[in-house]
């Protein structure tokens, strides 16, 4: 294995090139020592350069104290520094020779819910830190319930300070054991637990010399090995039209391409697919890579495809293989979170954008809303506040192809928007989830009390 | 590690994309979003390798057609002809239409009054945000990226801006998935940035695999240069060297464009792209820590300019 400290400076153009790139995310409450987990990432992968520190060592002093405050590297914005809080998601990269990396480095505080599924949603990893002296909390348990929600592939548990508690094994293993057992009751495909201490660099980027008994991977070790890609061979191919590229000029007169970027799956040339919503279905006639020709293309490549029918279809189209279409579906049902300050309340006229297509749709019932502290279900909550993870039904005005987003995390989900102003208001995954493993009753419709 | 059949060469994985392909493939979704959501898009264009990369996804996009936006260039009055030189070539070789916004106009009017410091970074945003109003542009594609500023480590790939260009970073759309907002009331309007998830070094790793040309101040090179603020700037017409500055001869190049009272050259003897992509990867300086004098006004510098309207 490659030591994962080596410096970039000693790597070729091709060997750079060739890297692949994961995306994660953070979550942690207040005190978990995220920053200072993320500061050391950032700082032992040589991704601190030395003005950013000296601006750190800076500000640090202006403000009186003594040694560098790295929080000061993440906390970006007048009102982060002012409140020593970070309020919304930031985007930090950093890079190693195996792999590079996009870290959505979301706030720990309840009312930055939203922010974390906003980091969450396309991080394929979720680094969910707790304080090894007060092990798995409420908090704990909100993140894990919002990394199953938002399918997040792979789950890591970083047990920070360890240093704290004597590096002792047994309060590792018992932590690990509770938080697996929660999370695989959620649906979280996989969890790697790591004993770590942020502070001291134990297990973050080098091996703990304080931990023997531990024989797994540091979080960065980890971080590089994790595997990226799909099972494709399960996938359902599905390739949402962005645009249709018709140049009309004298090299290309009848050049019709269908651009977009493969949401799941793959597509080959000679394959027979299916345009929803109209269900009308020809055979791809070639795929264009960038303008590259090639015989076969997969998620997320963009591409435009060539047909060898004139078909009628215009951006808000999917292209769907014929022997594997999704229904299509005027009522969607999903769970959601709401992310805007104004409430979503049953009647609610929005629009809905799923894949490249924006329909009217009315929102026609909140069966319930999802207490995450326990993930018990409150049955017709009447509304949806900011934060709030619940149940909902939405009619749209026209019939869309959804996939559950179990299935597919880009052509299940959907983003609900405020017609009047444009606001970004809920985020939707269509179909089951594990927060209504039973159909909820409704209280008021209990018979046991009769006065 | 286990090893498993490869398809694509040099990734671990069947079906993995390398991080190059990744990051092209989304900034090319971002342009084929805009260009299907809205009604009047225009490429902000410096002439600089940001603004040059954006352009060649753009073409690669929408290849074998033409590219369905124009260019608009803010232009300082204080640019390195090379720049200007290349820009023009640009403009005709791929028959596209290039607005330009012109900071001395500005000043030649009275609207604007130049600064005692010389520079005109600053005074780009009145120019800027009252093209966009005038010519109706509805989305600005621009070059920013999240690893430049920490300020910019905030920003969306679609960032909202009000009738008077102003970025409140308090008052952001979340951004799901792929899934971009790009609603706007009339007067509002959308910048985007396609290479948000791209740090400098990805783009010269892309440069260098899609031989893509630069203007020449990119490569190291012999210039009359002279010391201000721990840079090497420019002597030239637009003020320096003052009293008490030198000028000498040194081989240097440029890690950023911009206005030349601003833009700082490094000392280097890289004069091909595979000595640059070595120096930067070498490098303890950010390109902006290295090269820029605006953005060490203040801790907030960057938050301050963009909320105003700049890019």
């Amino acid at each position: 294995m490659t030591s994962t400290t080596e410096p970039t400076e000693t790597l070729s153009v091709e060997q750079l090139s060739a890297t692949t790139l994961l995306r994660f995310a953070t979550a942690g409450s207040v005190d978990d020592g995220k920053s200072t987990l993320v500061g050391r990432l950032l700082h032992d992968s040589k991704s601190v350069l030395t003005d950013q520190l000296e601006a750190v060592e800076r500000a640090s002093a202006s403000r009186g104290q003594e040694g560098p405050d790295l929080a000061l590297l993440t906390d970006g914005l007048r009102a982060e520094r002012e409140q020593g809080i970070t309020i919304d998601v930031a985007y930090r990269y950093f890079a190693t020779p195996r792999r590079r990396f996009i870290l959505a480095d979301t706030p720990g505080h309840v009312q930055y819910t939203r922010n974390m599924v906003t980091g969450a949603s396309t991080a394929e990893l979720t680094v969910i830190l707790v304080d090894a002296r007060n092990g798995v909390v409420e908090q704990t348990r909100r993140h894990a319930a919002i990394a199953a929600l938002l399918r997040v592939p792979h789950v890591v548990l970083a047990v920070n300070k360890m240093d704290l508690v004597g590096y002792a094994e047994d309060v590792f293993g018992s932590i690990a054991e509770e938080f697996t057992a929660y999370a695989t009751e959620l649906g979280v495909p996989e969890v790697t637990a790591i004993p770590i201490s942020a502070l001291n660099g134990d297990n973050v980027v080098e091996p703990s010399a304080h931990m023997d008994w531990y024989g797994g991977p540091t979080v960065l070790e980890h971080l590089e090995t994790v595997p990226v890609s799909h099972d494709l061979a399960h996938c359902h191919a599905r390739l949402p039209v962005q645009y249709v590229i018709r140049p009309q000029s004298a090299e290309h007169p009848d050049y019709r391409g269908y651009a977009g970027q493969i949401a799941a799956g793959t597509f080959r040339v000679g394959e027979q697919i299916t345009v929803l919503p109209s269900g009308r279905s020809t055979r791809i006639s070639g795929i264009d890579l960038l303008g590259r020709p090639v015989d076969v293309a997969w998620t997320t490549q963009s591409v435009t495809l060539l047909l060898e029918d004139d078909v009628d279809i215009s951006r808000g189209d999917l292209i769907v293989p014929s022997k594997d279409a999704p229904p299509t579906t005027q009522d969607i049902e999903a769970t959601v979170c709401h992310v805007a300050d104004q409430p979503l309340t049953v009647g609610h006229r929005v629009l809905l954008k799923h894949g490249t297509r924006t329909v009217k749709a009315i929102v026609k019932d909140i069966p319930s809303r999802l207490t995450l502290d326990d993930l018990s279900l409150h049955p017709h909550p009447g509304q949806l506040a900011a934060n709030d993870i619940g149940r909902v039904k939405v009619r749209t005005a026209e019939p869309l192809p959804v996939d559950s987003y179990a299935d597919s995390r880009r052509t299940g989900s959907f983003i609900l928007i405020d017609p009047s102003d444009g606001t970004t208001l809920t985020a939707g995954m269509v179909g089951e989830s594990f927060a209504s493993p039973e159909p909820v009753r409704d209280e008021s419709e209990d018979d046991g009390w009769d006065f | 590690m286990t090893t498993v059949a490869t398809i694509d060469e040099g990734t671990d994985t069947p079906y993995a994309l390398s991080h190059l392909d990744a990051l092209e493939s989304e900034a090319v979704h971002i342009f084929r979003e805009v260009a299907g959501e809205f009604e009047r898009p225009v490429i902000l264009f410096s002439g600089g390798k940001d603004s040059i990369v954006m352009l060649h996804l753009a073409l690669k996009a929408f290849a074998p057609a033409t590219v369905p936006f124009a260019l608009l260039h803010v232009d300082t009055g204080h640019n390195f002809p090379e720049v200007i030189d290349y820009r023009d070539r640009v403009v005709t070789r791929h028959g596209l239409r290039l607005h330009v916004a012109s900071v001395q106009d500005y000043i030649d009017r009275g609207v604007l009054k130049e600064r005692p410091d010389g520079t005109r970074n600053p005074l780009q945003t009145l120019p800027l945000t009252e093209k966009i109003q005038t010519e109706r542009f509805d989305a600005v594609f621009g070059g920013g990226r999240r690893d430049e500023e920490k300020a910019r480590a905030k920003e969306r790939v679609f960032s909202l801006r009000d009738e008077f260009s102003q970025w409140d970073p308090r008052r952001q759309r979340p951004e799901l998935w792929n899934l971009y907002n790009g609603r706007h009331a009339p007067g509002e309007h959308v910048r985007v940035f396609p290479l948000s998830n791209w740090t400098e070094l990805d783009v010269w790793q892309y440069i260098a695999r899609e031989g893509i040309e630069l203007p020449d101040i990119y490569f190291a090179h012999e210039r009359e240069v002279f010391r201000r603020n721990g840079m090497w700037l420019t002597a030239g017409e637009w003020g320096g060297p003052k009293e008490g500055e030198t000028v000498e001869k040194r081989q240097v190049r440029y890690r950023t464009v911009g206005d030349m009272s601003c833009t700082g050259a490094v000392d280097s003897d890289a004069d091909t792209i595979e000595k640059v992509i070595a120096e930067i990867a070498a490098s303890r300086l950010t390109e902006r820590g290295a090269t820029r004098a605006d953005d060490k006004l203040s801790e907030a510098a960057m938050e301050d300019r963009k909320r105003e309207g700049y890019f």
